[in-house]
Protein backbone atom coordinates (compact mmCIF):
# COMPACT_ATOMS: atom_id res chain seq x y z
CA UNK A 1 0.00 0.00 0.00
CA UNK A 2 0.91 3.62 -0.11
CA UNK A 3 2.06 3.61 3.45
CA UNK A 4 5.23 1.86 2.37
CA UNK A 5 8.35 3.89 2.88
CA UNK A 6 9.51 5.78 -0.19
CA UNK A 7 13.26 5.72 -0.33
CA UNK A 8 15.07 8.73 -1.64
CA UNK A 9 17.06 7.59 -4.62
CA UNK A 10 18.95 9.54 -7.22
CA UNK A 11 17.10 10.00 -10.47
CA UNK A 12 18.43 7.99 -13.37
CA UNK A 13 20.20 10.96 -14.90
CA UNK A 14 21.73 11.97 -11.63
CA UNK A 15 22.85 8.42 -10.93
CA UNK A 16 24.84 8.41 -14.13
CA UNK A 17 26.14 11.91 -13.60
CA UNK A 18 27.76 11.03 -10.34
CA UNK A 19 31.49 10.94 -10.64
CA UNK A 20 31.52 12.30 -14.14
CA UNK A 21 33.23 15.53 -14.99
CA UNK A 22 31.52 18.19 -17.02
CA UNK A 23 33.04 18.92 -20.38
CA UNK A 24 33.40 22.34 -21.97
CA UNK A 25 30.46 23.21 -24.18
CA UNK A 26 30.54 26.14 -26.56
CA UNK A 27 27.38 28.26 -26.57
CA UNK A 28 25.73 29.98 -29.54
CA UNK A 29 27.81 33.11 -29.15
CA UNK A 30 31.01 31.16 -28.75
CA UNK A 31 31.23 31.35 -24.99
CA UNK A 32 32.59 28.24 -23.31
CA UNK A 33 30.96 26.90 -20.21
CA UNK A 34 30.90 23.78 -18.15
CA UNK A 35 34.64 23.17 -17.91
CA UNK A 36 35.43 21.26 -14.77
CA UNK A 37 39.01 20.85 -13.68
CA UNK A 38 38.38 18.60 -10.71
CA UNK A 39 37.12 15.30 -11.97
CA UNK A 40 33.64 14.44 -10.87
CA UNK A 41 33.02 17.31 -8.50
CA UNK A 42 30.64 19.32 -10.69
CA UNK A 43 28.62 16.25 -11.60
CA UNK A 44 28.44 15.19 -7.98
CA UNK A 45 27.48 18.65 -6.81
CA UNK A 46 24.78 18.95 -9.46
CA UNK A 47 23.52 15.51 -8.53
CA UNK A 48 23.40 16.42 -4.85
CA UNK A 49 21.46 19.60 -5.61
CA UNK A 50 18.95 17.79 -7.75
CA UNK A 51 18.67 14.98 -5.24
CA UNK A 52 17.95 17.48 -2.51
CA UNK A 53 15.08 18.84 -4.58
CA UNK A 54 13.87 15.33 -5.25
CA UNK A 55 14.04 14.43 -1.60
CA UNK A 56 11.76 17.33 -0.74
CA UNK A 57 9.39 16.34 -3.51
CA UNK A 58 9.35 12.71 -2.40
CA UNK A 59 8.76 13.46 1.27
CA UNK A 60 5.79 15.65 0.42
CA UNK A 61 4.52 13.04 -2.01
CA UNK A 62 4.23 10.33 0.64
CA UNK A 63 1.37 12.11 2.26
CA UNK A 64 -0.05 13.40 -0.99
CA UNK A 65 -0.06 10.04 -2.69
CA UNK A 66 -2.54 8.56 -0.26
CA UNK A 67 -4.91 11.47 -0.69
CA UNK A 68 -4.55 11.49 -4.47
CA UNK A 69 -5.14 7.75 -4.60
CA UNK A 70 -8.30 8.31 -2.56
CA UNK A 71 -9.58 10.69 -5.23
CA UNK A 72 -8.50 14.06 -3.84
CA UNK A 73 -8.09 16.21 -6.97
CA UNK A 74 -6.26 18.92 -5.05
CA UNK A 75 -3.67 16.40 -3.93
CA UNK A 76 -3.23 15.17 -7.47
CA UNK A 77 -2.74 18.76 -8.58
CA UNK A 78 0.01 19.15 -6.02
CA UNK A 79 1.71 16.02 -7.30
CA UNK A 80 1.50 17.47 -10.79
CA UNK A 81 3.10 20.70 -9.61
CA UNK A 82 5.95 18.80 -7.96
CA UNK A 83 6.73 16.58 -10.94
CA UNK A 84 5.61 18.53 -14.00
CA UNK A 85 9.07 19.91 -14.82
CA UNK A 86 10.74 16.52 -14.72
CA UNK A 87 8.04 14.79 -16.70
CA UNK A 88 7.61 17.47 -19.33
CA UNK A 89 11.37 17.77 -19.74
CA UNK A 90 11.69 14.00 -20.07
CA UNK A 91 9.02 13.95 -22.80
CA UNK A 92 10.65 16.87 -24.57
CA UNK A 93 14.03 15.16 -24.54
CA UNK A 94 12.55 11.96 -25.86
CA UNK A 95 10.60 13.43 -28.78
CA UNK A 96 12.24 16.83 -29.31
CA UNK A 97 8.94 18.54 -30.07
CA UNK A 98 7.23 20.85 -27.52
CA UNK A 99 3.67 20.25 -28.73
CA UNK A 100 4.14 16.49 -28.69
CA UNK A 101 5.87 16.71 -25.31
CA UNK A 102 2.82 18.52 -23.90
CA UNK A 103 0.55 15.84 -25.29
CA UNK A 104 2.72 13.09 -23.83
CA UNK A 105 2.91 14.85 -20.46
CA UNK A 106 -0.87 14.99 -20.42
CA UNK A 107 -1.08 11.30 -21.25
CA UNK A 108 1.51 10.44 -18.59
CA UNK A 109 -0.43 12.24 -15.86
CA UNK A 110 -3.68 10.74 -17.08
CA UNK A 111 -2.07 7.30 -16.77
CA UNK A 112 -0.74 8.28 -13.37
CA UNK A 113 -4.24 9.26 -12.27
CA UNK A 114 -5.54 5.88 -13.35
CA UNK A 115 -2.73 3.89 -11.77
CA UNK A 116 -1.69 5.87 -8.72
CA UNK A 117 -3.48 3.50 -6.34
CA UNK A 118 -1.36 0.64 -7.68
CA UNK A 119 1.90 2.27 -6.59
CA UNK A 120 3.34 -0.04 -3.97
CA UNK A 121 6.30 1.97 -2.80
CA UNK A 122 8.77 -0.65 -3.97
CA UNK A 123 10.76 2.09 -5.68
CA UNK A 124 10.88 5.84 -5.25
CA UNK A 125 7.73 7.46 -6.59
CA UNK A 126 9.76 9.68 -8.90
CA UNK A 127 11.46 6.59 -10.38
CA UNK A 128 8.13 4.86 -10.84
CA UNK A 129 6.61 7.91 -12.52
CA UNK A 130 9.70 8.28 -14.72
CA UNK A 131 9.33 4.71 -15.97
CA UNK A 132 5.59 5.13 -16.46
CA UNK A 133 6.30 8.17 -18.62
CA UNK A 134 8.91 6.34 -20.67
CA UNK A 135 6.34 3.64 -21.34
CA UNK A 136 3.83 6.26 -22.48
CA UNK A 137 6.40 7.72 -24.87
CA UNK A 138 7.35 4.30 -26.22
CA UNK A 139 3.72 3.39 -26.75
CA UNK A 140 3.17 6.60 -28.68
CA UNK A 141 6.22 6.00 -30.85
CA UNK A 142 5.05 2.48 -31.61
CA UNK A 143 1.57 3.76 -32.49
CA UNK A 144 3.19 6.12 -34.93
CA UNK A 145 4.66 3.09 -36.60
CA UNK A 146 8.20 3.74 -35.53
CA UNK A 147 10.37 0.68 -35.46
CA UNK A 148 12.22 1.30 -32.27
CA UNK A 149 15.14 -1.02 -32.53
CA UNK A 150 15.78 -2.22 -36.03
CA UNK A 151 16.16 0.98 -37.98
CA UNK A 152 19.84 0.30 -38.43
CA UNK A 153 19.15 -2.89 -40.29
CA UNK A 154 16.95 -1.05 -42.76
CA UNK A 155 19.49 1.66 -43.41
CA UNK A 156 22.52 1.52 -45.59
CA UNK A 157 25.54 1.53 -43.35
CA UNK A 158 27.35 4.79 -43.58
CA UNK A 159 31.08 5.00 -43.95
CA UNK A 160 31.81 5.20 -40.28
CA UNK A 161 29.62 2.20 -39.48
CA UNK A 162 31.12 -0.36 -41.79
CA UNK A 163 32.70 -3.23 -39.95
CA UNK A 164 36.42 -3.09 -39.91
CA UNK A 165 36.59 0.60 -40.68
CA UNK A 166 39.03 2.14 -38.30
CA UNK A 167 39.47 5.79 -37.49
CA UNK A 168 42.53 7.59 -38.65
CA UNK A 169 44.41 10.70 -37.73
CA UNK A 170 42.16 12.93 -39.84
CA UNK A 171 39.21 12.26 -37.59
CA UNK A 172 37.85 14.94 -35.35
CA UNK A 173 39.62 15.60 -32.15
CA UNK A 174 37.19 16.80 -29.49
CA UNK A 175 39.77 18.00 -27.05
CA UNK A 176 38.37 21.53 -27.21
CA UNK A 177 34.87 22.82 -26.52
CA UNK A 178 32.02 21.11 -28.27
CA UNK A 179 29.68 23.45 -30.11
CA UNK A 180 26.40 23.28 -28.23
CA UNK A 181 24.23 24.15 -31.21
CA UNK A 182 25.99 21.70 -33.49
CA UNK A 183 25.63 18.90 -30.97
CA UNK A 184 21.97 19.73 -30.41
CA UNK A 185 21.36 19.65 -34.17
CA UNK A 186 23.24 16.39 -34.50
CA UNK A 187 21.12 14.79 -31.79
CA UNK A 188 17.92 16.13 -33.38
CA UNK A 189 19.02 14.69 -36.72
CA UNK A 190 19.67 11.19 -35.37
CA UNK A 191 17.36 8.53 -36.77
CA UNK A 192 14.54 7.99 -34.28
CA UNK A 193 15.73 4.58 -33.11
CA UNK A 194 19.25 5.81 -32.47
CA UNK A 195 18.00 8.94 -30.75
CA UNK A 196 15.76 6.89 -28.50
CA UNK A 197 18.53 4.61 -27.26
CA UNK A 198 20.99 7.48 -26.96
CA UNK A 199 18.48 9.35 -24.82
CA UNK A 200 17.57 6.37 -22.69
CA UNK A 201 21.18 5.39 -22.01
CA UNK A 202 23.29 8.52 -22.14
CA UNK A 203 20.82 11.12 -20.95
CA UNK A 204 18.29 9.24 -18.82
CA UNK A 205 20.88 6.83 -17.48
CA UNK A 206 19.17 3.51 -18.09
CA UNK A 207 21.39 0.44 -18.34
CA UNK A 208 21.44 -1.69 -21.48
CA UNK A 209 19.54 -4.51 -19.79
CA UNK A 210 16.78 -2.06 -18.80
CA UNK A 211 16.61 -0.66 -22.33
CA UNK A 212 16.51 -4.14 -23.81
CA UNK A 213 13.63 -4.91 -21.49
CA UNK A 214 11.74 -1.73 -22.44
CA UNK A 215 12.25 -2.11 -26.17
CA UNK A 216 12.01 -5.87 -26.25
CA UNK A 217 15.36 -6.21 -27.96
CA UNK A 218 18.65 -7.86 -27.11
CA UNK A 219 21.24 -6.20 -24.90
CA UNK A 220 23.68 -6.49 -27.79
CA UNK A 221 21.29 -4.62 -30.04
CA UNK A 222 20.98 -1.82 -27.49
CA UNK A 223 24.78 -1.57 -27.20
CA UNK A 224 25.23 -1.63 -30.95
CA UNK A 225 22.66 1.12 -31.58
CA UNK A 226 24.09 3.32 -28.86
CA UNK A 227 27.56 2.96 -30.32
CA UNK A 228 26.31 3.84 -33.79
CA UNK A 229 24.40 6.81 -32.42
CA UNK A 230 27.56 8.15 -30.81
CA UNK A 231 29.55 7.58 -33.99
CA UNK A 232 26.94 9.50 -35.95
CA UNK A 233 27.16 12.39 -33.52
CA UNK A 234 30.93 12.37 -33.78
CA UNK A 235 30.74 12.37 -37.55
CA UNK A 236 28.24 15.25 -37.54
CA UNK A 237 30.49 17.27 -35.26
CA UNK A 238 33.44 16.53 -37.53
CA UNK A 239 31.54 17.80 -40.55
CA UNK A 240 30.49 20.88 -38.63
CA UNK A 241 34.05 21.49 -37.53
CA UNK A 242 35.30 21.26 -41.10
CA UNK A 243 32.62 23.66 -42.32
CA UNK A 244 33.49 26.10 -39.59
CA UNK A 245 37.14 25.82 -40.50
CA UNK A 246 36.43 26.72 -44.11
CA UNK A 247 34.70 29.96 -43.17
CA UNK B 1 40.22 -12.28 -26.60
CA UNK B 2 43.03 -10.57 -24.75
CA UNK B 3 45.63 -13.37 -24.89
CA UNK B 4 47.54 -11.52 -27.60
CA UNK B 5 46.53 -7.91 -27.15
CA UNK B 6 49.51 -6.54 -29.08
CA UNK B 7 48.32 -8.21 -32.25
CA UNK B 8 44.88 -6.60 -32.11
CA UNK B 9 44.31 -4.12 -34.90
CA UNK B 10 42.36 -0.88 -34.57
CA UNK B 11 39.57 -2.38 -36.66
CA UNK B 12 39.34 -5.38 -34.36
CA UNK B 13 39.31 -3.19 -31.29
CA UNK B 14 36.69 -0.86 -32.75
CA UNK B 15 34.52 -3.82 -33.65
CA UNK B 16 34.44 -4.56 -29.93
CA UNK B 17 33.63 -1.00 -28.93
CA UNK B 18 29.84 -1.45 -28.69
CA UNK B 19 30.52 -3.88 -25.86
CA UNK B 20 32.59 -1.29 -24.04
CA UNK B 21 30.30 1.68 -24.55
CA UNK B 22 28.48 2.44 -21.38
CA UNK B 23 30.90 0.36 -19.35
CA UNK B 24 33.84 2.73 -19.58
CA UNK B 25 35.77 1.16 -16.77
CA UNK B 26 36.32 -2.06 -18.66
CA UNK B 27 37.34 -0.23 -21.84
CA UNK B 28 39.79 2.11 -20.17
CA UNK B 29 42.08 -0.71 -19.15
CA UNK B 30 42.04 -2.48 -22.49
CA UNK B 31 45.58 -3.39 -23.61
CA UNK B 32 45.01 -1.99 -27.10
CA UNK B 33 44.33 1.47 -25.69
CA UNK B 34 47.69 1.52 -23.96
CA UNK B 35 49.48 1.27 -27.27
CA UNK B 36 47.07 3.06 -29.62
CA UNK B 37 46.57 6.80 -29.29
CA UNK B 38 43.98 6.90 -32.10
CA UNK B 39 41.63 4.44 -30.47
CA UNK B 40 42.21 6.08 -27.11
CA UNK B 41 41.17 9.37 -28.64
CA UNK B 42 38.17 7.81 -30.35
CA UNK B 43 36.91 6.39 -27.07
CA UNK B 44 37.52 9.68 -25.30
CA UNK B 45 35.65 11.52 -28.06
CA UNK B 46 32.63 9.27 -27.75
CA UNK B 47 32.52 9.65 -23.99
CA UNK B 48 33.03 13.41 -24.31
CA UNK B 49 30.08 13.67 -26.67
CA UNK B 50 27.88 11.77 -24.23
CA UNK B 51 28.93 14.01 -21.36
CA UNK B 52 28.41 17.17 -23.39
CA UNK B 53 24.97 15.96 -24.43
CA UNK B 54 23.95 15.60 -20.80
CA UNK B 55 24.50 19.31 -20.38
CA UNK B 56 22.21 20.16 -23.29
CA UNK B 57 18.95 19.22 -21.69
CA UNK B 58 18.09 21.39 -18.71
CA UNK B 59 14.69 20.92 -17.15
CA UNK B 60 12.06 23.32 -18.44
CA UNK B 61 8.59 24.31 -17.27
CA UNK B 62 5.61 23.11 -19.24
CA UNK B 63 3.08 25.79 -20.30
CA UNK B 64 0.72 26.87 -17.51
CA UNK B 65 -2.36 25.86 -19.48
CA UNK B 66 -1.24 22.25 -19.60
CA UNK B 67 -2.69 21.57 -16.16
CA UNK B 68 -6.11 22.75 -17.31
CA UNK B 69 -5.93 20.36 -20.24
CA UNK B 70 -4.93 17.52 -17.93
CA UNK B 71 -7.78 18.31 -15.54
CA UNK B 72 -10.21 18.23 -18.45
CA UNK B 73 -8.79 14.92 -19.66
CA UNK B 74 -9.10 13.44 -16.17
CA UNK B 75 -12.71 14.60 -15.83
CA UNK B 76 -13.51 13.17 -19.23
CA UNK B 77 -11.78 9.93 -18.26
CA UNK B 78 -13.70 9.70 -14.99
CA UNK B 79 -16.95 10.50 -16.79
CA UNK B 80 -16.26 7.71 -19.22
CA UNK B 81 -15.61 5.27 -16.41
CA UNK B 82 -18.68 6.26 -14.47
Amino acid sequence: MLGAELEETPGYSQRKLMGQARVPVKGPSGEVSGAEPAEGTAGQLAAKQVNAQQRTATVVSIELLGRAAAGDHGAFGEIYSLHKRRIYSLCLRMVGNPAEAEDLTQEAFLQLHRKIATFRGESAFSTWLHRLTINVVLMRLRKKGLQLISLDEAMEPTTEERPGRSFGADDLSLTGAIDRMALQRAIDDLPAGYRLIFMLHDIEGYEHNEIADMLNCSIGNSKSQLHKARLKLREALRVHSREEGQR
Amino acid sequence: MSEQPKSMTCAEFQAQLPEFIGSGASAAGHPHLKECALCRELLENLETIAQAARQLFPEVEPPDELWEQIELAIKKDEGGEG
